[in-house]
């Protein structure tokens, strides 16, 4: 086989082909489709992440605000079907509930890197299927995940910083501080700067909203330095000279979301919505998932070795760990098998003690049944006896009676006759 | 394969132990329609895909089969208004045909409004040419895999490319001989083995020496022989996607194609317009002319309609098929060795 093709220069064109439809034709197919994106709220509880997603998305999302008193982190999450002309967008919201509630934090980020490493694992098995298919796979990966800072105005939280520095690698970051209505602009100002710096300080890789197309690197790079975003969340519509907005209001006035100048909500809903939601899931899937799975089957004793025998090695080991693992059900079935003739042998005594019972208490039974007999026959034989004594004076009796009869009978038989004459 | 299946998915799943109890977190995939009050901004997603694929370009591997003769070359070069095809890239004009069939490919990059595309053509000199043509398909069949093999051990790598060169054969232009009377045998055996692992989509070639009726007729003939052989080509009924999808390729399938064509990098002038056509002493055929042949059909099909669904097709089914199949046998297909590459190279 011969390749005229590494490094294959370009050819002009003569005449419109068409294939310039391509990029719709691609489109097309995906709008078809349909599309998915999932978002990871994370944050204490009170933060207002409901209320921020219920404000990026127009709408009232279902569920009841969290109480503090969760024994533990747990994940909650929603799916929705949204529709705008005709994008249909499968959008799924996954919040921490009772994040930083509890008093020992070590362990609060466990969960939400568990949830996310379980989509992630998802993906892989389907991927390793021999019978799969990905491209009808509802893809459960988080795409980014809203970290919410608490508006103390001083610094982070050691919380946040352990808990951003455990995802940094393993999911799209981008840390925005909530109810930032509770900072003044020049508060605001010092403590965008002094997170930052925590972050870089840290070694936290949050994610930076990609420069590399000349098209969106100028607004993308802008927006890269007003990170951490200042938000503030409301669903309450209020009016505003003629108008009717999402907004909050106070005694000293009313701070509206979507003014730029009160938060940073539009820059948020601009950037991880408008412009950039296919590069957060192509992130999650090209690097992310990537590192992912290279972990995951380096864990699994997978190795790339020699160009000749890649796919062998992988075959091989594939091979050799599922009769590993045939051998280990085997052996389990082993012993579950043995176990069952262990039960069952047991049973088997068992019953034969409960047998050996009946026949014992039978035997019982048949001794004072025959017991029972023999007194009874007994008591018959000397009823009986009795029985036959009184016959023998009966008879006895009667004789004597007859006897007696007999001679006073011959008196009375004379006296009769007499009488007769 | 079902139970051994799930039982090693199970054992799989056993592959990591598991010492903490997985997150209850129930991903539920149905939805709860949300009402919209107002605009998000969600449709911009197509923008934004849209700007991503320009950005990385595509690739279009395309290949023809067919006699010599046939116009197999022309035709791809009027297809893609280029020079494209192995005869004319300054390769061996020589009109020697091989001894055995050889699969040449050649690599392009053409640019149309800001899309970019490498093509790549792969022609197949010595098909159906030689006196004894048992098996020659089986070049063809073993080069297809070859690609599918290429593109299954990048994909199990541990470290992966972000983009894997795909040299996946996406479209098999097979070019049928204009008698006029039915298929031979050699085009019957050829997509019968081929349709499984490709693509096929069969063209009567030269059609200009057939006439309407001829045409039409013909065209009947080979439709039914393919049916009552069970050859299915592109676009394949089981693959079709919706209702609207199954409305638009049974038309094609059962009345457009095979599409009977015509190729020519020439250009005549025609009722003052400039025309890619061949001139003959009765007229000239006006290639892209739909009352005089059927290639503007086959170009909106393959180029305008269903490019992208080609690769598709040829990523969600074949390349998977071929997948299933090499994970599933113990060896599979003989490994891609150093010399069979060599083999090859010491056939020119």
């Amino acid at each position: 086989i011969l390749f005229q093709g590494e490094g294959c220069r370009t050819v002009p064109l003569s005449g419109h082909v068409g294939f310039d439809s391509l990029p719709d034709q691609l489109v097309n197919k995906s709008v078809n489709h349909g599309f998915c994106f999932n978002i990871l709220c994370v944050g204490e509880t009170g933060l207002g992440k409901s209320t921020l997603m219920d404000t990026l998305f127009n709408t009232k999302f279902e569920g009841d605000p969290a109480s503090h008193s969760q024994p533990g982190v747990q994940l909650k999450s929603n799916t929705y079907d949204l529709q705008e002309s005709n994008v249909n967008l499968k959008l799924t919201i996954v919040s921490t509930v009772g994040f930083g509630d509890q008093i020992n934090k070590e362990d609060s980020y466990k969960p939400i890197v568990e949830f996310i490493d379980a989509q992630f694992e998802a993906y892989l098995q389907e991927e390793l299927k021999i019978k799969r298919v990905l491209h009808n796979y509802h893809d459960t990966r988080i795409h980014a995940c809203l970290y919410f800072i608490a508006p103390t105005g001083h610094s982070l939280k050691s919380l946040d910083l352990v808990t951003m520095k455990k995802l940094d690698s393993k999911v799209n970051i981008i840390p925005i501080i909530a109810k930032s209505d509770a900072i003044s602009k020049s508060e605001l100002t010092k403590f965008k700067i002094k997170i930052t710096s925590e972050l870089v300080s840290n070694g936290v890789q949050i994610y930076q909203f990609p420069t590399d197309d000349e098209s969106v690197a100028e607004i993308n790079g802008t927006m890269n330095a007003h990170l951490p975003f200042a938000v503030i969340g409301s669903t309450e519509e209020l009016k505003i000279g003629n108008k009717m907005m999402k907004a909050r209001q106070y005694p000293w006035g009313t701070v509206q979301v979507e003014n730029e100048a009160h938060c940073d909500f539009v820059k948020l809903r601009e950037m991880l919505i408008r412009v950039n939601m296919e590069d957060l899931r192509e992130q999650t899937h090209t690097r992310h998932y990537e590192l992912y799975r290279r972990c995951k089957l380096e864990e699994m004793g997978f190795k790339d070795t020699d160009p000749d025998s890649k796919p062998f090695s992988l075959q091989e080991t594939y091979e050799a760990k599922r009769n590993e693992f045939l051998g280990e059900l085997q052996k389990k079935e082993e012993a579950m098998r043995q176990m069952f003739v262990q039960r069952v042998k047991e049973k088997e005594a068992e019953l034969k003690e409960a047998e050996k019972e009946l026949h014992e208490k039978f035997d019982r039974l048949k001794k004072l049944h025959q017991d029972e007999k023999k007194k009874l026959e007994d008591k018959k034989k000397s009823l009986d006896d009795e029985v036959n004594a009184f016959k023998q004076r009966k008879t006895a009796a009667e004789l004597l009676q007859s006897q007696a009869q007999q001679a006073g009978g011959s008196q009375t038989l004379k006296r009769d006759k007499e009488r007769k004459k | 394969a079902g139970p051994v299946e799930s039982r090693t998915e199970a054992a799989m799943s056993e592959l990591v132990p598991e010492s903490r109890q997985k997150p209850v977190v129930p991903m539920k995939p149905m939805g709860i329609n949300a009402n919209l009050l107002g605009y998000i901004g969600i449709d911009t997603i197509i923008e934004q895909m849209r700007k991503k694929t320009m950005k990385t370009g595509f690739d279009f591997n395309i290949m023809v089969v067919g006699q010599s003769g046939l116009g197999k070359s022309t035709l791809v070069n009027t297809l893609f208004k280029s020079q494209v095809s192995r005869k004319s890239s300054g390769w061996n004009r020589e009109e020697k045909i091989p001894k055995t069939v050889e699969i040449k490919a050649i690599g392009h990059v053409i640019e149309e409004g800001g899309v970019k595309m490498k093509l790549t053509v792969i022609d197949t000199p010595g098909f159906g040419d030689q006196i004894n043509n048992e098996n020659c398909w089986e070049p063809i069949e073993k080069y297809i895999n070859e690609q599918y093999e290429k593109f299954l051990k990048e994909e199990v790598n541990i470290a992966r490319k972000k983009r894997i060169p795909d040299t996946r054969v996406h479209c098999c232009l097979y070019f049928i001989s204009p008698t006029g009377h039915s298929l031979r045998p050699l085009d019957l055996e050829f997509m019968k083995h081929l349709s499984k692992v490709v693509n096929i989509i069969p063209v009567i070639a030269k059609a200009d020496t057939m006439t309407l009726e001829e045409k039409t007729e013909f065209k009947q003939r080979v439709r039914k022989e393919l049916e009552v052989n069970g050859i299915e080509f592109y676009p394949q009924k089981e693959f079709d996607e919706d209702l609207e999808d199954k409305t638009e390729n049974d038309k094609i399938r059962q009345e457009s194609m095979p599409f009977a064509v015509v190729g020519s990098d020439k250009e005549y002038q025609v009722n003052g317009k400039r025309v890619l056509g061949r001139k003959t002493p009765w007229g000239i055929i006006e290639v892209e002319n739909l009352t005089h042949c059927e290639f503007a059909l086959l170009r909106d099909f393959v180029i305008r309609t269903h490019l992208q669904d080609l690769k598709e097709v040829t990523h969600n089914i074949h390349y998977e098929t071929y997948r299933a199949k090499r994970l599933n046998d113990n060896g599979g297909l003989p490994p891609m060795t150093v010399e069979t590459e060599e083999n090859h190279e010491s056939n020119l």
